[in-house]
């Protein structure tokens, strides 16, 4: 029996990251203008507007898509940036844009109502009444799920609006509803929806303290790591907190998202296509994730059992969630 | 319309048992100089039971001593059961209701609503977009800076931009509760632990230092937003709402405060001082407006 593969939408960072994610055989690749109207903000990652055409040229030739993400929230008194990209993703020819903020998917729909408009992550619809909206409203064609939802409730929504969903199968995990969150701002002055950045690496700092590695974000102290503790990286929400008094990871372990035990499930779901988390990652990394999650997604759609051993070993920490996918995560 | 800057009192966010809700309203309709006070569960749809017809009879009390009404709709709403009790709350209402899901929106089409603080309203075209719709007051986010209130405030047309003045700053919300978590609990049997603070779990640093606070599913600042020295700038802006979000301090005397600022009184030192002597729980900030960080005092 065969059934249809779920589409591979797969980061890009960099040129050299969208090449190896088309040749592992992504279906499709999300990439960001260089500047803050994108959610990976980061120094030295995203795309000229040069790029953008020779990927899109190097990612059609092989029968791939390119996907702009252009997912913050435009900032009051100068919009222009946001408009100019949505402009710039139309002009070189992107298969669709990937918004969040409704004022900008306004200006899209308006000014090129042929672009296929996504919804972006961002914008946390997480029932099919706030979908069914964006759809009405905006003329969206495809959702890209909020990580807080359940498989059942996944299916629902599917039953009941007429759009394709997309959703998280691989990598960093937000804990909290996307672009609702301002705990990075809280400490920062910079946050994923004015910035496009998350615990942004200009504010942390290492340091060692009666030989413990104690990491920082803005002034407050995110974990500390004993000798040989494999340190990660002071993401707010994956830090070590105390609450009643006791020291844990009080909103989420240091944990990678995978569901690629759950592709079954997720296709009889309905949904129409998995996002690899990581334009932030080099290409070795994208190319890996992408050709295991390739044999895995065509194993699903032959009705076989996907065999995931290979992902095991990339994931944060070595450890796996399957996340809100399974209510027992609540 | 009147001119004159009002107070609105925000929604309970904290999970208080029945009596003592009974009575801060019972309170606030008596003492409280604020002209709007909003109703409504607005963190967790699983506390509402335990409300039963408590904020019915609050609004009748409020209403009775003339404050204006509004309800609070969920802040994030994910199964049928939530959406079905927003769209009961939404018809059997006839006054102003306050979206704080996008969600709630396609249900108040055709009728004036207000936006709550959190729902993203960053710039111009989704203000004006949302206004156009029918939205006739917008509280923003706390993560604002100046430059953007005013930005907005300048293109509001004929809608009302409140900012949140007092009390813990939301900063998230998320499907899985913290505070059912934090002890040993899961979401489904929470025993519903988020009563042991009326003001939010206290979290710290590993070094002690106070940071958040938790309050179930949502995720507060540990500080408390005190915009009193910018009053002037919010005025001069054009904000004309300003929101005391309710804490288990004496809001009465808060609300005198900022009514007593908004009237005039400009007796800075006083105000802040008070403030700090009622809500001593949490330090004060005012970071996010100044474009810092949230917790920062400028």
């Amino acid at each position: 029996m065969s059934l249809r593969a779920l589409e591979l939408v797969c980061p890009a960072g960099t040129p050299a990251s969208l090449r190896a994610a088309v040749d592992a055989g992504a279906d499709a690749i999300y990439l960001g203008f260089r500047d803050e109207t994108n959610a990976r903000n980061f120094p030295g990652l995203n795309f000229s507007r040069d790029e953008l055409a020779e990927g899109i040229a190097y990612a059609g030739s092989r029968g791939a898509k390119v996907l702009v993400a252009i997912n913050t929230y435009p900032r009051a008194g100068n919009p222009g940036p946001w408009t100019k990209a949505v402009d710039d993703a139309a002009a070189l020819g992107a298969w669709a844009v990937i918004l969040a903020d409704i004022g900008l998917l306004d200006y899209a729909r308006q000014h090129h109502p042929d672009l296929r408009r996504h919804l972006s992550v961002q914008a946390s619809a997480a029932n099919a009444q706030a979908i069914r909206f964006y759809c009405d409203e905006f003329g969206v064609k495809r959702v890209v799920l909020p990580r807080v939802l359940t498989v059942d409730e996944i299916a629902r929504i599917n039953d009941a609006v007429e759009v394709e969903t997309e959703v998280f199968a691989f990598g960093g995990m937000c804990v909290m509803a996307e672009g609702r969150c301002l705990l990075s701002s809280y400490a920062t002055g910079e946050s994923p929806n004015m910035n496009g950045v998350c615990s942004p690496a200009e504010h942390v700092h290492y340091e060692e303290r009666n030989g413990q590695l104690v990491s920082r974000l803005g002034g407050f102290t995110i974990n500390k790591f004993r000798d040989g503790e494999p340190a990660g990286y002071p993401t707010l929400c994956k830090g070590r907190f105390r609450a009643c008094k006791r020291d844990s990871y009080l909103f989420e372990e240091p944990v990678s998202l995978d569901v690629s035990n759950i592709l079954p499930s997720l296709m009889d779901a309905g949904v129409t296509a998995l996002k690899i988390e990581g334009r932030q990652r080099g290409k070795a990394y994208v190319a890996q994730v992408v050709s295991a999650f390739r044999r895995a997604v065509d194993a699903a759609a032959r009705g076989e059992r996907p065999d995931t051993a290979d992902l095991s070993s990339i994931t944060e920490g070595g450890r796996q969630s399957t996340g809100a996918y399974e209510k027992a995560w609540r | 319309m009147s001119n004159t800057p009002k107070l609105t009192l925000g929604p309970l966010l904290f999970n208080w048992p029945v009596e003592q809700v009974t009575e801060f309203y019972g309170r606030i309709a008596k003492l409280a100089p604020v002209d709007t006070v909003c109703l409504g569960e607005v963190v967790c749809p699983k506390r509402e039971p335990l409300l039963g017809g408590t904020l019915a009879e609050a609004a009748g009390t409020l209403a009775d001593a003339g404050k204006e009404i509004v309800w609070s709709s969920y802040g994030l709403i994910a199964d049928e059961k939530e959406l079905a009790a927003t769209r009961d709350l939404i018809e059997s209402f006839d006054g102003l209701v306050e979206a704080n899901d996008i969600t709630a929106l396609p249900l108040l089409q055709g009728r004036p609503h207000a936006i709550g603080p959190l729902v993203n309203v960053y710039n111009e075209g989704t203000l004006q977009w949302l206004v156009r719709r029918g939205a006739m007051r917008i509280c923003l986010a706390p993560e604002l800076p100046r430059e953007a209130i005013s930005r907005l405030a300048e293109s509001a047309g004929g809608a009302e931009l409140e900012v949140q003045v007092f009390g813990r700053m939301p900063l998230a919300l998320s499907a899985r509760c913290y505070h059912a978590r934090a002890h040993g609990l899961h979401k489904d049997g929470c025993q519903y632990v988020c009563d042991k603070d009326p003001d939010g779990m206290p979290v710290d640093t590993l070094d002690g230092e106070h940071f958040l606070a938790v309050n179930g599913i949502q995720t507060l600042s540990h500080s408390i937003v005190d915009l009193s020295a910018e009053i002037d700038e919010l005025l001069e802006m054009g904000i004309t709402r300003f929101r005391l979000s309710p804490h288990k301090v004496d809001m009465v005397a808060i609300a005198h405060v900022w009514r007593d600022l908004l009237d005039g009184k400009r007796d800075l030192p006083r105000a802040r001082r008070i403030i700090e002597a009622v809500a001593a729980f949490a330090p004060p900030s005012n970071g996010y407006f100044h474009g810092r960080p949230g917790a920062a005092v400028v």
